[in-house]
This record gives C-alpha cells, structure tokens and sequence, in this order.
C-alpha cells in the first residue's frame, strides 16, 4: 500500500474512531482509552529510533516530560489554544531530539543509552527547582469551561486529539520505515561502520530518527497537564514511561510499525484492567515482568511469532 | 565577605567521606560493566535490595546491618551466579547483548523495586545503630561516624576487592577475561566460569554497599534510580575496569556533590553526577586511569 493511501485511510479510521466514541457515555472510557493511546505513541516514536536504527533510549520520559512542561509554560505565560501547544511541544523535543542526536556521535550502544538516562536525571533537577512552572509543588492547568465542537466534556476534546496524533505517529512511522530513510536506519542498526562505508549518510539519518523520535513523544506529552489539571515532576518525568516505551515495541516486535501499535495496545489495556481491579503496583510489576519474559523467552516479539507462523504456512507443511 | 574556612573544611571532608562510600557502590559496576562488558543497569537495584534485607534482619533481631550484610553476602554472590547463568544463556550466548540484555536488566530494575514496593511500601525506613548518631569533632570539623563507619567498610571492601584481583590467581583470571577472552579460551579456561564467579562477586559487593546506604540515610524502593547515573559515572570517570580509578572517581564524584549541596541546596545534587556522567562520556570516554 502506497504511504499516501495509508495516510487518508488512517485518517478515515481515526474520523471513524471518534465519531463512534460519541455513542459512548462512560467517562471512564475516555481516560483508559487516552491512557493506551499516549502509550501508542511513546511505544511507536522510541522505535524510531529504538527499532529502526538500534539506539536505545532510557530517557523516554525526559521528552515526555519537555512536551507536559512546554505546554505548562505555554499556559502560565500566554494561554494559547491548545493546537499551538501541540506543536511547540513537539518542536522543543524535537530540538531536544535532534541534540540527543549529536551524542550518538561519540556513544554508542550501552554509553548512549546511559546518557540518555542521565539527561531524564539532569532535566528532572532543572523543572524541579525552576519555580516558574511550578517546581517540586507542581502546577495546577485548568481545563477550559467551554468545550468546543460541541463535545460534553473536555476530556473527549483531549481523546479525540490523541486519535489524531497516535495516527500521525503510525503514518509518520510507516512513512519511514518503507521509504528509503527506514533502509538506511536498518544499515545503521544492523553495522554502522559498514553503513558509512557504503554511503549511507549515517549522521543525517540518525540525527533525523532521533528528532523525529523526540518530537513524537513530546506530542504525546502536551496534553498531559490538561488530562490530569495537575503536573509535577515526578508525575511527568515517571521512569514507567521509559519501562513502558522500551517494554511495548520490544513485546510486540521492533522491526515494523505494526509491533509498537500491537504492544501498547496488548499491554496498555492489561494495565487498564490490572489497575481496576487489583491495584496500580502490581499494573507495574506486570510490565516488568512481560518485558523480562518476552525478551528471554521470544526476543522478535508477537510480530516474530507471526512472521515465522506465515514462513511456515508458506513453505508447506 | 570573610572565606567560610569552616563550611569549605567541612564540606571536603563530608565529600571525601560521602566519596568513599560510593566507591563502595560503584566498585561491582566497575567489575561488572568495566571489566566484564555486561551492562548491570539494575545494579543500584540490587543495592536497595541489600539495604532491606538489612532493614529486615535489624527491625527484627537489632543486629547491626553491615555484619548483617557481611553474612549474607554468600547470599548475594549465589543470586549473582544464577543471573548471570540466565543472562549468558538468554543474550550472550546468541550475540543480542547489546539492545535485549539491556532492557532485560531494565525490566530486573523495575521488577525489584516494584516487588519492594509491594512487600515493605514506599515509605522510607531507616535502621538505629550504636554509632547513628555520634559525631567526632576535630576543631571547627565534624566527623558524623554515621558516615564514617561505612567510609571505613567502603575502602576497606573496595581495597580488598583490588588487592583480590591483583594478587589471586583467580583475581588475574578475571582481570585477563577482561583483557581477551578469546586468549583465555586458548590457554584452556573456560571464561563463561571466570566471567560468572567476577559478576557474583560484582552483586556480592551491591549487598554491602546496600547496608552502607541505609546507615547513611533512610531508604525507599525508588531511590535506586538516583544511584544508576552515579555508578556508571563513577565507572567512566575513574577509567573503565580501573578500582583504583573509581576510588578516585567516586572521591571527586563525592566531592563535587557535596560542595553542591553546601553552596547551592542539596536539590542540585543529582544533577552533578549525572552532569559529570554527561561531561565525561562526551569529552573523554577513555577515563582518568582508563585502560
């Protein structure tokens, strides 16, 4: 299927998804269902760089993070509408992305993946002791009285504004993967040196994963101070959200879009349903488990078995 | 404005003091992640675990949790033998050490702390001990014995693990697994047992260093996090599989954090390390006593 069909076909299926979600009445369908979708697109832009070009990233929650506080700055400075904090979100952690970049200059590997660790540590003291977005207190976001378009609650504006972003996330996903860019990843991830040497211009290509990657999971963060109407820090910067990114694409398979999407999905909703009904620890403990599970038992995930259960069916018994 | 001799005196030897002790924390990574190229990421993990066994053994009986420690640590070494057992089998046997085997030990992070949050809850504990709240005083300089008792344990351990494997035969066996494995395999040792007694010995260390931790200050699941930046910048600092360069690293580390805290607010602190870690890897990787 061509990108561009992909695309209006996403898109359709997004129209379609909030529409029919009119017919629900139970809040709390809204929230569990905007719990997956932000983890759908944190699952799916740490493959990007996670995935596709084999640079692991421990500080999925530092970008989170950029884009929860770019809109919490937004809010105590101009109040914008909420698009405009959509997008300045995502342009800071793509610049924060793109910087992330520049190290995998001189780290790779483990070292990277530490580094990135230690600037979700950096950048948690900064937003702790920077007073103006509320500090260690935190800050309360108020949720516009009137809703637009009509919709009952605000919470169905920030749903329908996920739905909209997790299928951006999939399209621009997939858009790499098959073009040309996901080709030269896959050389980067596979031998970098090697990459180099053939020509594939490996420095643009991981500086553009890692942008592309960061300003993703920032968007996935914007909404987040109006969804709670409470941010702090530790809320923000919460290492579940690293667990949680790494632990989705690696269950469901790093090597298409499709892994990400059918990890989150898996994984979110056994969350959704653990922390009902037993309690939000466990919902934890569950992720950590699967990941070490699905890692030693299954290290190609849930789209390894089906891609080794259609080379068999090919083949012929 | 008059030079605050006293504060500075005080903040170096807190600093030295605080220094020792992370080498104590730090030195299993050095073994592990420097000379043993396996990335322990759940090390600090492993440390907060000896910190509650600890806790346990002190609530319930009020022995003092490092000779507590000190017993266990067979305990530790044995845990340190079975995790590596799964770790060689699971990543390193098929070559996927790189991306899997370090969200393998994510997840043992995770699934440690989360397991201590659901048997001990998220509130700190502390331990009483004979000398927690005794201070020396030299002059205008305090000596808290709450933190120098476990300097003292920390050099002595960190000593101790180098003297081991400078001077011991099995000692030079890990040091050369470190050096060329596949040397070793020609000279007819297996490096897989070499490799497995060194990353035991590794979390043994974690054990201890974790008894240290709560005599220093009281403990909760999540505080493991703050430590993972610390030990891997301690680790690169001082030189990648160098003890003595994380003694060193771990002093300057120490230091650094504690002048932090004295002039601008124990809030900054974490950042210094891992602003350390981040100055370090990009600017030399190779460490101060690196290889």
């Amino acid at each position: 299927m061509r990108n561009r069909t992909f695309a209006a076909l996403a898109f359709l299926v997004a129209i379609a998804v909030i529409a029919a979600s009119r017919f629900v009445s139970n809040d709390y369908f809204f929230s569990a269902a905007y719990t997956v979708l932000q983890f759908i697109i944190l699952a799916t832009a740490w493959n990007i760089l996670g995935g596709y070009t084999g640079y692991v990233n421990f500080g999925s929650a530092a970008f989170f993070a950029v884009g929860a506080y770019t809109t919490v700055f937004l809010y105590k400075a101009a109040q914008p509408p909420l698009p405009v904090m959509i997008a300045a979100g995502t342009v800071v952690a793509g610049l924060l992305g793109l910087m992330v970049g520049y190290l995998t200059l001189r780290m790779r590997g483990v070292f990277f993946a530490i580094a990135t660790l230690a600037l979700a540590v950096v950048l948690y003291t900064f937003v702790l002791n920077w007073d103006y977005v509320g500090g260690a207190r935190g800050a309360y976001i108020l949720q516009p009285r009137l809703v637009p378009f009509g919709l009952p609650r605000y919470v169905h504006l920030l749903y329908a504004a996920m739905v909209l972003m997790a299928v951006l996330a999939l399209v621009v996903a997939r858009a790499i993967e098959t073009s040309f860019i996901g080709r030269g990843l896959a050389a980067i991830r596979d031998d970098e040196v090697a990459a180099e040497c053939a020509g594939v211009p490996t420095l643009r290509l991981k500086l553009f994963s890692a942008t592309v990657s960061g300003a993703l999971m920032g968007m996935a963060g914007t909404t987040f101070p109006y969804y709670l109407s409470y941010v702090e820090p530790s809320a923000a910067f919460n290492l579940s959200y690293a667990v949680n990114s790494i632990a989705m694409p690696l269950i469901g398979g790093m090597t298409s879009w499709l892994g990400p999407l059918i990890g989150a999905v898996l994984l979110g909703s056994v969350q959704q349903v653990v922390q009902v009904t037993v309690s939000s620890a466990w919902n934890l403990l569950i992720v950590g488990v699967l990941l070490v599970a699905f890692v030693t038992l299954a290290p190609n995930g849930i789209m390894g078995w089906i891609d080794a259960w259609r080379h068999r069916r090919r083949r012929g018994p | 404005m008059e030079f605050p001799t006293a504060l500075v005196l005080n903040a170096i030897v807190a600093g030295l003091l605080l220094g020792g002790f992370y080498a104590a924390v730090s030195v299993g990574i050095s073994i592990s992640f420097g000379m043993l190229d396996v990335v322990n990421i759940a090390h600090p993990a492993f440390i907060i675990l000896g910190s509650y066994v600890a806790y346990s053994f002190n609530d319930r009986m009020g022995v003092d949790p490092i000779v507590v420690s000190i017993v266990l640590s067979p305990l530790f070494f044995a845990f340190g033998l079975l995790l590596y057992r799964i770790y060689y089998q699971c990543f390193e046997k098929r070559g996927q050490e790189s991306l899997r085997g370090l969200a393998f030990f994510f997840g043992i992070l995770f699934i440690t702390e989360v397991v201590l949050v659901l048997v001990f809850g998220v509130d700190y504990r502390l331990v009483g001990t004979a000398y927690s709240s005794t201070t020396l005083h030299l002059g205008a300089v305090d000596f808290p014995l709450r933190l120098a008792v476990p300097f003292v344990v920390a050099v002595t351990m960190v000593v101790c693990v180098q003297l081991y494997l400078s001077r011991t035969f099995f000692g030079r066996a890990v040091l050369a697994v470190a050096q060329d494995q596949l040397a070793l395999r020609l000279m007819g040792v297996n490096p897989i047992r070499v490799k497995e007694f060194a990353f035991a010995l590794s979390i043994a260390t974690a054990g201890v260093a974790g008894a240290l931790l709560i005599v220093i200050q009281p403990v909760q699941p999540a505080i493991g996090r703050e430590y993972i930046g610390l030990v891997f910048a301690v680790c690169v600092l001082g030189g990648m599989g160098s003890i003595w360069g994380t003694l060193l690293g771990a002093l300057i580390l120490g230091l650094a954090e504690s002048f932090t805290s004295t002039f601008f607010g124990p809030s900054w602190a974490p950042a210094v390390s891992f602003g350390i870690l981040l100055a370090a890897l990009a600017f030399k990787p190779s460490g101060l006593l690196g290889r």
